[in-house]
């Protein structure tokens, strides 16, 4: 046996940490629990090239020509009909709260020119705030045009066709007409560092206190489970605000991302969405037996919420179930919230709808927490 | 309210608790007078901490009852946590706070007014001044443990409940302690402490001795030897080594234990001992001598006892 390298000493070791890994069971959780999710979710749920994208139709001839683009939409798997608007205003309001990726305009006198071979446009407006999302149906929409006439440029309309198409599609890419990845990708990070500080910081404030043995101590004063709790969140929230004001300032000075909508809204969304994440950070401390079973749960968490929130690949990439369990987390809604109010410039009446769930949420995961707070002081 | 002004302090019957399937504490009657040291023996896991949380209204007792200061234990541990200074058995304070500021703190909690006058006095009074502005993770184990029993007196408890507040601390500091309980008790303070010490075991007023959750014997140290009635030889001389191994094989002979240079030869039998022994006491070259038996003694007569018990019951 070698001074150096005792290979029984070694074997020891390896042993006692396997013993060690097989006794803390949530890492051995992590350990199975990690890889097969994050299998599930990049080989399942995770497409960059999304279809059957919402979208709606302003048609202002009812022709058979329209009738046939429509036809032609229906069948491109890129996009997913989902009816007609009745004006213009509700046409903006289906892009701004994202029922619609994209609105099909066709404009009054459509049919006629086109018959007159003067190359009409008709006007594709998308939502583009997440570039990916669209870049792909944007692409095969010009390839539609030339053949979704096929059939009924025949006879004598049968030269419009030609090799340029009938009509021109026009694109208007909204909100982020440059298609700037950036401006995507900066203000959604806001929602992914408020859910890693928010969850983290309290779940490890509070069991930090648990492995040290001062929770006990703090107990044993007349100092009630509410001020304890509460008194320890409070902070957070704070941070949090310095957080998103920094990123905020950051995202606008050197990512120049436009802020189109009010800070106000933006601000209370924040501290409704803070409030969440402070709720599962606490409660995850309460089950959590030490700070690094803490972390291990924030990581549980996050890793779905990165990917599945939209803030990584499109939403709409992802098959049904994947989106219902994305909808169910704060931070998908929480991005919708942002990059709505600083890049469509939504108010309250966009807001409103995607706040509630990240309020539902906070308030079914503090009710959870309650019922464990109480079994961990006796 | 009533028992607030009478002498009992702590006056509590049958508490009972269960941790899943393990019965922490059963049965437990305790009577603590005010003013009075009552010491909590017993090994480690007997229940001792469970119990002492359950008189701060830390724990909710299974089933029992009784008072606490007055305040019934299970309604009222509001008020018992206002009056009472809970000592931890490990250091509890903030590591990366200093004393002064853990001080105040705490103070804030038991919503002390002139705050700053009650810590400087505090700090003065545990010697603590100097060291007012280091952090508490800094300290050395005897400063630490003052730091806490400093908290503990911060806002002048009526009672005093100290889980092993000495343990690791050394015996200078030690003394210091006990020196100070006592003088604590002086002026009408009353001190729950749980220790494995023997020589603190001797400086409280009265013991109880806990195993397996129940109090197998209670009263004042001399009271708790005489009930066991127990005796215990002493000898010196040669060879002890050899001596102890061949006691130990006796039936009469309970312990056998050795400290130094004498060996301490105990059993539950007066006549069945001497009988035992008589053999060895003529050899010359050792000396025999009856004495009184140790708490240690009755301590370990009381583990084996239980463990004989449990045995014949199983």
């Amino acid at each position: 046996m070698s001074q150096w390298f005792s290979f029984s000493r070694w074997l020891g070791i390896v042993g006692k940490e396997f013993i060690q890994l097989k006794r803390d069971r949530l890492t051995f959780g992590m350990i199975v629990g990690i890889p097969v999710v994050q299998l599930i979710l990049f080989g399942f749920a995770i497409n960059s090239d999304p279809k059957h994208l919402p979208t709606a139709a302003l048609i202002a001839d009812r022709g058979e020509f329209s009738r046939s683009i429509l036809a032609g939409l229906k069948n491109s798997s890129y996009f997913e009909y989902i009816g007609e608007a009745a004006n213009e205003q509700e046409s903006d309001r289906m892009l701004a709260t994202g029922k619609a990726q994209f609105v099909v305009t066709i404009p009054a006198d459509f049919s006629l020119r086109l018959v007159r071979g003067e190359r009409p446009a008709l006007l594709l407006e998308a939502d583009a705030t997440d570039p990916s999302a669209t870049g792909n149906a944007i692409a095969a929409v010009n390839q539609l045009a030339q053949t979704v006439l096929a059939h009924d440029l025949t006879g004598p309309l049968a030269p419009l066709a030609g090799s340029a198409g009938a009509f021109e599609i026009r694109v208007h890419a909204r909100y982020n007409p440059e298609a700037i990845t950036q401006y995507n990708i900066v203000p959604g990070l806001m929602g992914v560092i408020l859910t890693m500080t928010m969850v983290m910081m309290t779940g490890l404030a509070i069991t930090r206190e648990r492995e040290r043995g001062t929770m006990e101590n703090l107990l044993a004063t007349p100092a009630t489970v509410l001020e304890v709790m509460t008194g320890k969140i409070v902070p957070y929230v704070l941070i949090g605000l310095i957080q998103v004001t920094l990123v905020l300032t950051l995202a606008r000075l050197l990512f120049g991302v436009p802020i189109h909508g009010s800070l106000t809204v933006l601000y209370l969304a924040v501290l409704v969405f803070i409030a969440a994440n402070l709720t599962l950070g606490l409660t995850f401390s309460s089950l959590a037996r030490n700070q690094l079973q803490a972390m291990q749960m924030t990581f549980f968490f996050f890793l779905p919420s990165m990917l599945l929130s939209g803030f990584m690949f499109p939403f709409r990439g992802m098959p049904n179930w994947a989106q219902d369990i994305g909808e169910a987390l704060p931070l998908t809604h929480f991005l919708r919230v942002v990059r709505g109010v600083l890049l469509k410039g939504n108010g309250w009446p966009e807001v409103i709808p995607e706040t509630w769930p990240i309020a539902l949420f906070g308030l079914v995961v503090i009710a959870i927490g309650l019922r464990t707070f109480r079994s961990t002081l006796d | 309210m009533e028992a607030a002004h009478s002498d009992v302090v702590i006056d509590v019957r049958g508490l009972n608790k269960h941790f899943g399937d393990n019965h922490a504490v059963r049965d437990l009657a305790l009577t603590v007078r005010r003013g009075e040291i009552f010491g909590f023996l017993g090994p480690n896991g007997s229940g001792k901490t469970t119990s002492i949380r359950m008189l701060c209204g830390l724990l909710t007792p299974d089933s029992g009852e009784g008072t606490c200061l007055g305040y019934d234990i299970l309604r009222e541990t509001k008020e018992i946590k206002r009056h009472v200074g809970y000592m931890t058995q490990r250091f509890s304070f903030w590591e990366d706070l200093t004393l002064r500021e853990n001080l105040n703190f705490i103070a804030r909690m038991y919503g002390m007014t002139e705050r700053r006058r009650h810590v400087d006095e505090t700090l003065a009074r545990l010697k603590l001044t100097e060291r007012g502005n280091h952090l508490a993770g800094t300290l050395s184990g005897g400063w630490k443990q003052r730091l806490a029993l400093a908290a503990c007196l911060l806002h002048a408890p009526d009672l005093l409940l100290l889980d092993e507040p000495t343990a690791g601390v050394d015996p200078k500091a030690r003394r210091d302690f006990w020196d100070e309980l006592h003088a604590l008790a002086a002026h009408g303070i009353t001190v729950l402490v749980s220790t494995h010490y023997m020589d603190e075991a001797e400086r409280c007023h009265k013991l109880g001795y806990i195993l397996n959750g129940r109090l197998l014997a209670q009263g004042t140290a001399s009271e708790v030897i005489a009930s066991q009635a127990l005796v215990t030889w002493a000898v010196e001389g040669e060879d002890l080594a050899a001596l102890a191994a061949t006691l130990r094989a006796l039936p009469a002979v309970e312990q056998v234990a050795s400290f130094g240079n004498v060996l301490h030869v105990t059993g539950p039998n007066r006549e069945r001992l001497k009988a035992a022994l008589a053999p060895m006491m003529d050899e010359p070259r050792r000396q025999w001598r009856e004495v009184e038996p140790s708490l240690e003694d009755v301590f370990i007569h009381l583990m084996r006892d239980a463990d004989l018990k449990e045995e014949l019951t199983q």
